[in-house]
């Protein structure tokens, strides 16, 4: 599996400033890049949210400290029907497409693959280099539209034709252009991305490392990867054809000129489900590895873990038409697409049985990594059954298009996906860095984000059973809206919060990064092989390629004395008992 | 939680709201369910000195388990939701009062018939963010944009279907209650999408005839065809 090994380390001499830590080869460098960059956008669609809870609370009335911003975006400080469009539509794309993918995919997929597999980097470390300065470039392309005439992408993150097709429409030119050029552009950097995960993962797997002795975090990220692979041309040749449609004079998707606005949403949920799970995968893969880990056991049931992630992996390309019940899609199809979404729930419930199998009869240590993932759990159980509610046809009427699927979307993407991200920078932390993050401030944070994060996305549940329709500008227009004004204020307040105490965590990152605790080579006893590396380890990753011979969670084994039983330990003949 | 959906008016709004309630039960069981059991299982096993975990890989017994009965919920459901999406979407009961209602940048025009009873000819009446039925009727009302997608709610009749520009999309509904009730807009339809809204008037039978008596719509006795 690896006779590639010795040349590739012969290759790995120290390099120099610029090599090592600006056009780095160096899986694990690369994978910081795309933590650097994403925690940066994140600072900016949180704070875009801000703006749009500010005003859904209090329509209309002056932000504070926000006198300064010119024109286009405020008047005097409040914000105009244009910029809120705007703001939701940034927000929504650089949280989806600059933070969790980035981070998911980019620094974790980046960081662990290589280091878990027992390879010494990459199969193609300059295309994945290229692979972040692409998805750099696609984000500068991105902030760039805030500041061209006419203002940025305001059509949603969907950006439904024909809104988005004819700037008449909206007003805004190219900063919709720019939007569809950018994701474009980060198209293409997946595509590098995916690409070098699938060929590492198949052909660099340490010796004895066998599928089924890979980490469920492997697992995720290799599935991820391909459907990163499989989804991402689809938007991508549907963008085409919307900046044709917006620059070049055809009508793929306006009816004036013969086409069909559907055919837009068809191409854009084709790949945005998929999408979807692109975005919680990886996800549940750290959870589960967090899980075991700080359960001191085994996963509970890892074939069926796997199993279901590429179960909820080939579902994943039937169940788009959901997003379309409303849509004027045929009601056929949709009983169809009910039947497909009611299935890919079965997986779904699987995964989250087996965590729960997980901690039963565990040694559970709450260390802030864990109470993350614990965290992940139950906000991804709540995100999943208010699914539900959609996937049925008749309660989708009422339920489409209102504040009930933005609560359910943030408990499957903040209060999933974020809840893991925080989870897995604070466990694999000393990894990167070589030291630890503080646990008080990590606990801190957890607990405040834990209380804002469902003091801000609960109540938004009772929103969209109130019928609160996304995306409006004013609630208080409405006369059957009114009563539920009293939320909005509660989710606003919590909102800020929420938003204010992400600046405890940038604090404990960086204080960390400089003043933390020194790690150890294996400070969380983890059994897989990136604790086996030096901390942090250097550029080729292992002294000697280590030898797998079990699984990644023997944990409390009858083997050992110890607790834990890393991948690579060899327990001469007693070993072949082992999984 | 009766009174978070908002009040129903329409004759299928109940088995929407049925629907919607036994999914809010099965779901909100399952969710108390598996926190609790979650919660019992940090208290229990958290770490204590000198405790070991137990070893276990998992339980197949358990595992075909916990795959079947979400299933079988899951297909239930379908079944369920099925009959009453037919019964919504798929069947339009034949009635005599049809509206047409187009979507445009950022307003609801509704065209009625005119005395001739016929959609699309010179006597229609139009009017803007106005809606007029009677009780105790199906409505058909066939749904168009002039240009962008725009969804036409009846939060009260729960009816939500978006307008497409280029197609004619017919939905129905049949109200039981007198009232006047909000149409928003629900699908973002540009900078003035918070701004577009209409209102439902929802006539008792005779009320409706003198409203459209005084409109010159709608065949009525006496007058047209």
């Amino acid at each position: 599996m690896t006779e590639a090994a010795p040349a590739h380390a012969e290759a790995h001499h120290e390099p120099g400033f610029v090599r090592k830590y600006l056009f780095s080869t160096d899986h694990k460098m690369i994978g910081k890049q795309f933590l650097t960059v994403s925690l940066f956008m994140l600072i900016i669609g949180g704070g875009l949210a801000m703006l749009v809870r500010w005003q859904l609370a209090w329509p209309g009335s002056v932000i504070p400290g926000m006198g300064w911003v010119p024109e286009p975006y405020m008047v005097q400080g409040t914000i105009s029907p244009a910029f809120y469009n705007t703001a939701f539509t940034m927000h929504a794309t650089i949280m989806i497409f600059f933070v969790v993918m980035p981070i998911l995919v980019g620094c974790f997929g980046n960081f662990l693959i290589p280091l878990m597999i027992g390879a010494r980097d990459m199969a193609f470390p300059v295309l994945n280099m290229l692979s972040f300065w692409v998805a750099l470039l696609s984000g500068i392309l991105m902030l760039a539209g805030f500041v061209v005439p006419g203002g940025h992408a305001s059509g949603g993150w969907t950006s439904y034709a024909p809104l988005s097709a004819v700037p008449a429409y909206t007003g805004v030119d190219w900063g919709q252009n720019l939007w569809c050029i950018s994701i474009i552009v980060l198209g293409i950097s997946s595509l590098m991305g995916s690409i070098n995960y699938i060929t590492t993962i198949i052909n660099m797997r340490a010796p004895g490392m066998t599928w089924f002795r890979m980490p469920l975090v492997i697992w995720s990220l290799f599935i991820t990867a391909i459907l990163l692979l499989l989804a991402l041309p689809v938007l991508t040749a549907a963008l085409g054809m919307l900046l044709m449609d917006r620059m070049a004079g055809t009508s793929f998707f306006i009816p004036k000129g013969g086409g069909q606005p559907l055919l837009w949403q068809h191409l854009f949920w084709f790949f945005g489900h998929p999408e979807v799970y692109i975005m919680i995968l990886p996800a549940m893969g750290i959870a589960s590895d967090l899980l075991a880990t700080f359960s001191r056991k085994p996963i509970f049931g890892y074939k069926a873990m796997a199993y279901s992630m590429i179960g909820i992996a080939f579902l994943g390309w039937i169940v788009w038409g959901h997003h379309m019940f409303q849509s004027g899609m045929s009601p056929a199809l949709g009983t169809s697409f009910m039947i497909s979404t009611m299935v890919i729930g079965v997986p779904s419930a699987i995964k989250v049985f087996n965590w729960l199998g997980t901690l039963w009869g565990g040694s559970i240590r709450f260390t802030t990594a864990m109470l993350h993932a614990l965290a992940f759990v139950s906000m991804f159980l709540i995100g999943g059954l208010s699914g539900i509610f959609m996937a049925s046809t008749p309660v989708d009427i009422f339920i489409h298009d209102t504040y009930f699927i933005v609560a359910h979307i943030h408990y499957v993407l903040f209060g999933g996906s974020l809840f893991a991200i925080f989870g897995g920078i604070t466990y694999w932390f000393p990894k990167m860095y070589g030291r630890m993050m503080n646990e008080t401030l990590g606990k801190i944070h957890f607990f405040l984000t834990f209380i804002f994060f469902n003091g801000t996305f609960f109540p938004m549940h009772i929103l969209g059973i109130g019928g609160h329709m996304r995306r409006i500008f004013n609630p208080e227009y409405y006369d059957f809206l009114k009563p539920l004004q009293p939320v909005n204020h509660f989710i606003t307040v919590n909102a800020l919060c929420l938003g204010a105490t992400q600046f405890i965590f940038a604090f404990n990152y960086y204080y960390s990064l400089y003043k933390g605790k020194k790690a150890e080579q294996n400070p969380w006893k983890a059994n897989t092989l990136e604790w086996v590396a030096a901390t942090p380890p250097p550029h080729g990753n292992f002294d000697a390629i280590p030898t797998v011979f079990r699984g990644p969670y023997e944990y409390s084994s009858p083997l050992v004395t110890e607790d834990w039983l890393p991948q690579n330990r060899d327990l001469g003949p007693a070993s072949g008992l082992a999984h | 939680m009766s009174q978070w959906l908002p009040e129903d008016i329409s004759t299928y709004g109940p088995d929407v709201d049925r629907l919607f309630y036994l999914i809010y039960y099965i779901t909100g069981f399952a969710c108390i369910g598996v926190l609790l059991c979650m919660l019992y299982f940090l208290v229990k096993y958290r770490h204590r000195e000198g405790r070991r975990a137990i070893y276990s890989h998992g339980n197949n017994t358990l595992e075909i388990i916990w795959t079947i009965v979400p299933a079988l919920v899951f297909v239930m459901l379908g079944f369920m939701s099925r009959s009453v999406w037919a019964h919504i979407r798929q069947t339009l009961p034949e009635t005599d009062i049809r509206v047409r209602v187009t979507g445009k940048q950022f307003n609801w025009v509704m065209q009625y018939p005119g005395l001739d009873g016929v959609l699309g000819t010179a006597d229609d009446v139009k009017a803007e963010n106005s809606l007029h039925v009677p009780t105790g009727k199906p409505v058909r009302v066939i749904l168009s944009s002039e240009d962008v997608i725009h969804s036409f709610f009846l939060p009260n009749a729960r009816l939500k279907q978006d307008a497409v520009p280029g197609r004619d999309i017919e939905v129905w509904f049949e109200a039981t209650k007198p009232g006047k009730y909000d149409i928003p807009c629900a699908e973002l339809c540009g900078f003035g999408h918070g701004n577009m809204l209409g209102y439902l008037t929802v006539h008792d039978p005779a009320s409706f005839k003198a409203w459209a008596a005084e409109k010159k719509a709608f065949p009525v006795e006496g007058g047209g065809a």
